[in-house]
């Protein structure tokens, strides 16, 4: 009696999952069967072939619906995020396993520079550019619910001002990093005021909008910004004087950027959980709850935009510093994509989620260059399997916990 | 208590039109010093949009509305941002539950202190001894508030895996973290069952008398108002149609026509 009702759900699976696989056969024959020959004047007809997109097709259409089913039902996610929950709160809780990880991280960390060539070190470099952004624009995305699509503007701010100031003025790296970043969150609160009454589409689409603006400004008006020729002979962070090589500029910049995501990590980690920061996910969750108990919303959406851009300006002065050379070319839409991205498919309000959708985004794609014309194809399909199966991210936000015992509290975090 | 006492709130020929319709029209009315004033009517008549306007919300179109701030001088609430009502001292909830669903309960409440405490930016990231002090009464202050309303348990629970009944108490608890003089609350027992809705009667009247706050609330369950009403006002179509005690408003004809229709109009 049980198992009627589970062979007609199976044979109502299988027809869909034959449809799919028919419909996939119908779309690729011309493609995949069809072979013409203009030099001999030949049809091969390769019909083999059809028979592999169908089964092919069949299988994956039949998993696809499996992992779906089972999803729906609950049974993967309460699974999984219980696990998630439980391995998480342990590695935070208990310190004989989080201390030595922590230290194991933290030697690697420091040893990478000497156990790899320069090239990985400068790749290794960028990632942690991206989790720097990824980390401001997660304040933004991430704790504010804002979806800023146009956050490559303040990258390239950030960049331009340490460029145009070195140029002109000879400004040193370290007194432009602040200035870059204050420089940025100006333009933040620029950009903040007229998208205050916005969200969700309508604000994506302003703030995609306003960083083309700024690349097409950059492109076109050539006194200011030399134009698509970009900026060259941008120096490098300064040494107080000491004469490095190129190898060990790389290595220095490499520890600057450990410095600096650390102090990103601090600083975000703090935010999240301070009374800013709750104003900024209550802002996320409701904005007329939010209103209603008290709170600014123009101040809170201002203060997100600036803080956010913050961030991008900083990395922005460091790209300027590494690469010595700008052009509006690398501040494109596809960096704000691939920014949003990281913020997207680590976890939204997740640090160590940004993080690890940083590397993994950044440095999948280098290290698969080995596999060339699949990369791309393997990239996109790795996101689109994610976003269906763990739309929370990678690794979902975690709020503080906190424990009272009678009338007195002990503050516990985990 | 009688509409006799100062009054906290006074709301003077209220008006707002939506294009062409009026959804309120000339509605005055007053909340005086601890008393649990009620807001009835039929769907649609008009009554969310009558603490929207009073809450900025909603812009109306014309009239008055005044708040009494125990101890300070009476301020016009035209025209406040919402957020600078709740500053005032009146706190709502939602009819349709409106909570932080992502964060726990204890952040929910701790949202609300927003408007009382201070720290900024500069604050949480060096976290100086003014920021954690600020922090930790905010926590003990909204564990307070959870106690209050029964919640304690629930503290690191996210808001959005309590039951359907807690979520109700955790909105009143989270208005109550704003340190108001006047509850607004809309539905407050909506898709609560009878033992739920006596607690809420309980809890309401507890609020009133420990607290010493003033509430007007608008709500279909008639038994939680007759019981817990010092006042009834009574719209349809956004028409005051009736005002009184629970007994006077129970006998109005316009009020049974109302709620009834025209077949029992005798």
């Amino acid at each position: 009696m049980e198992w009627k009702p589970l062979i007609r759900r199976a044979g109502s699976e299988i027809f869909k999952s034959s449809v799919a696989a028919v419909w996939f056969m119908f779309l690729t024959f011309p493609l995949m069967v069809i072979k013409i020959s203009p030099l001999d004047r030949t049809i091969e007809w390769r019909w083999m072939r059809m028979v592999y997109v169908g089964v092919g097709a069949f299988l994956l259409s039949f998993i696809w619906r499996y992992m779906l089913e089972r999803k729906e039902t609950g049974a993967e996610k309460s699974e999984a995020d219980s696990w998630q929950k439980r391995a998480g709160n342990r590695i935070r809780s208990d310190r004989m396993i989080f201390v030595p990880i922590l230290a194991a991280i933290g030697a690697f960390v420091i040893v990478f520079p000497f156990m790899f060539s320069s090239y990985q070190t400068s790749i290794m470099i960028t990632a942690l550019m991206y989790v720097m952004l990824g980390l401001g624009l997660n304040i933004v995305v991430g704790l504010a619910g804002l979806l800023d699509l146009g956050y490559v503007a303040f990258y390239a701010v950030g960049a331009y001002f340490y460029a145009l100031m070195n140029h002109h003025f000879g400004l040193g790296f370290w007194a432009a990093l602040p200035l870059a970043g204050a420089m940025a969150a100006t333009f933040g609160v620029l950009l903040g005021f007229p998208v205050l009454r916005l969200r969700g589409d309508y604000l994506a689409i302003v703030t995609l909008g306003f960083g083309e603006i700024i690349r097409l400004i950059l492109e076109n008006w050539n006194e200011f910004s030399f134009g698509p020729s970009g900026i060259a002979g941008i120096s490098r962070p300064s040494t107080f004087g000491i004469k490095l090589t190129l190898q060990e500029h790389t290595v220095y910049l490499y520890y600057i950027m450990i410095m600096l995501v650390l102090f990103t990590i601090l600083v975000v980690g703090r935010l999240r959980n301070s009374r800013i920061g709750r104003a900024w996910i209550a802002l996320r969750e409701d904005e007329i709850a939010c209103q209603a108990m008290g709170i600014d919303k123009t101040k809170t959406k201002l203060m997100a935009f600036a803080l956010g851009a913050t961030w991008a300006g900083f990395v922005g002065c460091i790209l300027a510093a590494k690469t010595t050379f700008i052009n509006p070319a690398s501040f494109t839409f596809m960096e704000s994509a691939i920014i949003l991205s990281i913020v997207v498919l680590g976890g939204m309000g997740s640090i160590v989620g940004v993080i690890v959708g940083a590397f993994i985004l950044i440095l999948l794609p280098e290290y698969l260059r080995a596999f060339s014309e699949y990369r791309m194809l393997a990239f996109g399909a790795s996101m689109v399997l994610i976003m269906v199966f763990r739309p929370q991210g990678i690794i979902s936000g975690i709020r503080q916990r906190y424990e009272f015992h009678g009338k007195a509290r002990e503050e516990v975090r985990t | 208590m009688t509409g006799t006492s100062s009054p906290v709130l006074e709301v003077k020929a209220l008006t707002m039109d939506f294009g062409g319709l009026r959804a309120l029209d000339d509605i005055t009315i007053r909340v005086g010093s601890g008393e649990i004033v009620a807001l009835i009517g039929p769907n649609g008549a008009g009554k969310t949009t009558f603490f929207n306007c009073i809450t900025g919300i909603y812009e109306p179109t014309s009239g008055d509305m005044i708040a009494h701030p125990p101890g300070k001088a009476a301020k016009r609430l035209n025209r406040l941002k919402p957020n600078k009502v709740t500053e005032q001292g009146l706190a709502r909830t939602f009819q349709n539950i409106r909570l932080f669903q992502k964060m726990t309960v204890l952040e929910n409440v701790m949202v609300a202190r927003h408007c009382r405490t201070r720290s900024g930016i500069a604050g949480a990231v060096f976290r100086g001894p003014k920021t954690r002090r600020e922090e930790q009464e905010m926590v003990e202050f909204s564990y307070r508030m959870l106690l209050n309303v029964g919640l304690e348990k629930y503290v690191n629970e996210l808001a959005s895996e309590l039951p359907y009944g807690a979520q109700r108490r955790l909105e009143i608890a989270r208005a109550m973290a704003t340190e108001p003089f006047l509850l607004l609350l809309d539905e407050p027992a909506a898709g609560m069952n009878p033992k739920e809705t006596g607690e809420l009667d309980e809890l309401i009247t507890r609020i009133r008398d420990e607290e010493g706050l003033s509430i007007l609330l608008i709500e279909h369950d008639m038994k939680l108002v007759m019981s817990i009403s010092d006042r009834i006002y009574v719209l349809d179509y956004g028409q005051m149609i009736a005002q009184g005690t629970p007994k006077q408003v129970a006998e109005n004809p316009a009020v049974i026509k109302a709620y009834l229709g025209e077949a029992f109009d005798a």
